[in-house]
């Protein structure tokens, strides 16, 4: 197949019941493949970015911050300063001389205007190679505006979007141990929602469902928080984990340093969805939550399976392919498109764990080929080869999928309504008929012009 | 008349532009055969692909060299020849373009000499690889654009026979405009070489069987001809010879240059007929007076409202020297005019312009968002006319924005919109006078009712 005429490739690809079971993943993407990975700096920023009431500032040249500038739909209830993109603006003169000055004043300029709490400073590829300190200069601006300004280490080059995920937590732990004052006693029936970033008002919408069966959403890391609210993260008596990839990480922390337990959960699909509400209320071991959650599950069932249902009928039998960023967004689709009838003859990940490539594994049929990083050619080969009717993916994938006739679900971070919990499973539902469904796959099928 | 500038700046708030590589890209993208190489870390060619991708609606694939920390500090060759390889395996281009990103240049990566090593290791003599340099801090996507056509013509264009081609080299403008131009072209009996030309390249008609290097774009043998062509039009006003193609060919070839403005607007669209009639000694067609015609009665039905717009223009250089000239002939006032390139032509280009004007008008510089976003603040400005990030200005300010340039990634169609020539000034005209009009009506009943009905007294 010439789309894996990459030797190195072959590694990180496989196809269930043939031979070899597992493949490489978690490596340095290989120079020349068209990887749709992005980078340490990137990984880092779409974790922070939802925190509301923050600077977010890109110490670097202006590209970084153009190409994040409000580009994910992360709603907030409160302030709006994370919609902005602030760049030191790097040029040549500073690459030469030094960018520490630049930096200093740049938070100066900024703190001053805006008066926010807290100011994230994130390193880019150059910073990492011109050797600012980021460190001395943001503690000396903290003591100085006397607020918290805290460096993100997230040189480009210094790995995959994993290690910007790790940046980000290690950021968000810095927040949460400083803390002024002691911290008081646990809450119980109280718990922090992370990884999970009020895309089209998701948490809003998870939120609803712990309040209505009696549980208190302490904060979120970081869909619609606040720094007053992340101080308050060890209140929490228990922490749920849905984009693990990014979160894990500080979950495991947070179990270390504040003996919070965590649960790994997913709001995504309808058998998820329940699963994971079980599960949360299992671990409260509350019975009045437990009932309450029972009911919720039955009442929202009853709504949404007739939707369900409905367009089942009409996606029977359609096979899909699944290209997303993190492993437990792959998992959750397997599961949510049988719901719908549909299988998954592909699927793969930019930044899943060989834990995750296990469960896949075991959750897809025969024949089905799972890959990490993968790139444009050899989408395209699976998709012809699988005969894939749809293929789920980011903004760079769509129009390959287009070009192939085939349908597409913009499961990626700028999309503008939810597909988290039972609502999130009938938009789901929906946003598939109406790509797999539309006439316009007739009209590039049938016809032409007489000559 | 007053003018406001913005110079160095210890923080930019909502940049106005991209970087250098991103124009690289799209410069190589409308090269027959060609597909392009970043030398950096991967993040890179992911944002500008998708940047890319969004605006044109087409699958955009950049490779990359994913430099590592090791590559960083040992230097990056191993990456960049591994990446060639991988991409002539898979893609089978025709020629590769290579572009420097800001780490690649940090880190003082040569990226010619390697290049060079790499045909001759491979034993490839002849295979064209350009290698342009575009680090991200050097400037923004408008130059990169320039830069990188030059490159690519310095590294093709040969010695070659007089003939009676010309060049006509456009800036980053929509396909439909590229589309336009050439069938002016050919509407006058001229044969042109026209670059880049990525019409189809970057939109491609649905076909059965997808090809991964989309067929058209300027043909390498052409741009290798390009010395021998009759004379240059190069639609660039504002940049500096150090980037500009046309005036590569003016000093190394002696080809006679003529620079233009894009032609949008009646007075930039006669300026490319007559000289193209000046050089060429070609009849203008019926048609095409015809068309000028249809402009000018345009124009007339829509002057009055026109004269109620004050408008705020932001872009790239060369598109905000065509809007400002088309608003001016139209009677809309710029009040703001802004550009995140860094160019010290533009304002004089502008101050003719706007020579007309009799209000204060702010020209900025190198400028960001949060800025134009102060100029225009309770300024009267009731039109924006840009790329897509002037929805800030929409949201923040209520200001209603025209899409013109680049990137529309918030619009279906904003690849092929038309705005070149009569005919297309025309189409532009009449999308800045209709959102006027929106404007206008979706308030007036209320606005009405506010002033003189529920204030009396």
């Amino acid at each position: 197949m010439q789309g894996l005429a990459i030797q190195e490739r072959k590694e990180s690809i496989f196809t269930k019941g043939e031979q070899r079971n597992t493949l490489t993943c978690d490596t340095d993407s290989i120079s020349g493949s068209v990887s749709q990975r992005a980078c340490v700096y990137c990984g880092a920023r779409v974790v922070l970015n939802p925190i509301t009431d923050a600077i977010h500032l890109v110490h670097g040249p202006i590209g970084c911050a153009s190409y994040t500038w409000d580009i994910r739909g992360s709603l907030s209830s409160g302030e709006e300063l994370y919609r902005n993109s602030f760049s030191t603006d790097l040029r040549e003169q500073d690459i030469i001389f030094g960018g520490e000055k630049k930096l200093t004043q740049a938070i100066d300029d900024l703190v001053t205007k805006y008066h926010p709490p807290l100011v994230f400073v994130y390193s880019t590829c150059i910073v990492g190679v011109i050797g600012d300190d980021l460190e001395a200069i943001c503690k000396a601006a903290s003591l100085k505006h006397q607020i918290e300004i805290i460096p993100i280490e997230s040189s480009g080059f210094i790995g995959n979007k994993s290690a910007g995920y790790r940046a980000a937590c290690e950021g968000l732990l810095r927040l949460i141990k400083n803390q002024p004052n002691p911290i008081p006693p646990k809450e119980k029936n109280t718990l922090n929602l992370l990884g999970d970033f009020n895309l089209a008002a998701e948490t809003w919408i998870i939120k609803s469902y712990l309040e209505r069966v009696g549980i208190k959403l302490n904060v979120t890391l970081t869909g619609d928080s606040s720094y007053e609210q992340i101080k308050k993260t060890p209140i929490a008596s228990l922490n749920i984990v849905q984009c693990a990839g990014s979160m894990i990480y500080l979950a495991e922390k947070l179990k270390e340093e504040y003996d919070i337990p965590y649960l790994r959960i997913s709001f995504i699909g309808i058998e998820d969805t329940i699963a994971s509400l079980r599960k949360i209320a299992a671990a409260l071991g509350d019975e009045q939550i437990i009932k309450n959650i029972e009911k919720l599950i039955r009442k929202e069932q009853e709504k949404t399976w007739p939707v369900i249902d409905y367009y089942k009928h009409k996606l029977q039998g359609k096979k899909a392919a699944v290209y997303v960023g993190g492993g437990f967004k792959a998992i959750s689709l397997i599961k949510q498109f049988r719901e719908l009838g549909i299988e998954v003859v592909i699927v793969g990940t930019q930044t899943g764990s060989q834990a995750e490539y296990q469960t896949i594994g075991d959750l897809v049929q025969q024949g089905t080929v799972i890959f990490d990083d993968t790139n444009p050619a050899e989408l395209e080969n699976f998709i012809i080869d699988k005969g894939a009717d749809l293929l789920v993916g980011g903004v760079k994938d769509r129009p390959l999928a287009y070009k192939l006739g085939t349908a597409f679900i913009d499961h990626n971070h700028d999309r503008k309504h939810a597909l988290c919990g039972f609502v999130g499973a009938e938009n789901f539902a929906k946003e598939v008929y109406s790509t797999v469904c539309s006439p316009v796959w007739k009209a590039i099928r049938t016809g032409g012009m007489t000559e | 008349m007053k003018k406001d500038k913005t110079g160095y700046r210890n923080v930019s708030e909502n940049p106005c532009n991209m970087c250098m590589p991103l124009g690289g890209i799209l410069a190589l993208k409308g090269i027959e055969g060609s597909m392009v190489l970043l030398h950096g870390s991967q993040g890179c060619a992911t944002y500008m692909r998708r940047t890319i991708s969004e605006h044109y609606n087409e699958p955009i694939d950049v490779a990359s060299t994913s430099l590592n920390e090791k590559g960083t500090v040992f230097g990056g060759e191993d990456n960049f020849k591994k990446g060639l390889d991988n991409i002539r395996l898979v893609y089978q281009p025709e020629i590769i373009g290579v572009l420097t990103t800001c780490l690649a240049e940090t880190i003082g990566e040569d990226i010619e000499r390697m290049a060079k090593e790499y045909i001759k290791d491979r034993e490839i003599e002849g295979f064209p690889i350009i290698s342009a340099p575009t680090p991200g801090y050097a400037g923004t996507q408008a130059e990169g654009y320039f830069s990188t056509l030059r490159k690519i013509i310095m590294g093709l264009a040969k010695e070659t026979k007089k003939n009676k081609k010309i060049n006509v080299i456009v800036p980053h403008i929509s396909t439909a405009d590229l589309r336009e131009i050439k069938r002016i072209l050919a509407s006058m009996d001229i044969e042109a070489i026209l670059l880049p030309d990525y019409s189809d390249t970057l939109d491609a008609p649905y076909t059965k069987t997808y090809e991964r290097i989309v067929s058209g774009g300027t043909k390498v043998q052409d741009i290798a001809s390009m010395s021998g062509s009759q004379a240059t039009i190069e639609m660039a006003e504002a940049i500096d010879d150090v980037i500009s193609p046309g005036a590569f060919l003016k000093q190394e070839y002696g080809v006679p240059l003529y620079r233009i403005p894009l032609p949008v607007g009646l007075k930039n669209t006669d300026i490319f007929i007559n000289t193209l009639k000046q050089i060429t000694g070609s009849v203008i067609p019926l048609d095409l007076s015809a068309e000028r015609g249809r402009l000018l009665d345009g124009m007339i039905d829509s002057h009055k409202h026109n004269f109620q717009g004050i408008a705020a223009i932001f872009g790239e250089p060369e598109h905000v020297l065509s809007a400002v000239t088309l608003c001016m002939e139209n009677g809309i006032f710029p009040q703001v005019i802004a550009t995140g390139s860094k160019t010290h032509r533009l304002e004089d280009l502008l101050y003719e312009s706007l020579a007309e004007s009799e209000q204060d008008y702010h020209i900025m510089n190198d400028t960001d968002f949060s800025h134009i976003r102060e100029k225009c603040k309770n300024s009267g400005v009731n039109i924006a006319i840009g790329h897509s990030e002037g929805k800030y200005l929409t949201e923040k300010e209520g200001i209603p924005l025209v899409r013109y340039g680049f990137p529309i990634h918030d619009r279906i169609g904003g690849q092929r919109l038309l705005s070149v020539g009569y005919t297309g000034s025309l189409s532009f005209l009449d999308r800045i006078t209709n959102t006027l009009l929106d404007h206008k009506y979706i308030n007036y009943r209320s606005t009405m009712l506010q002033k003189y009905y529920d204030t009396r007294s």
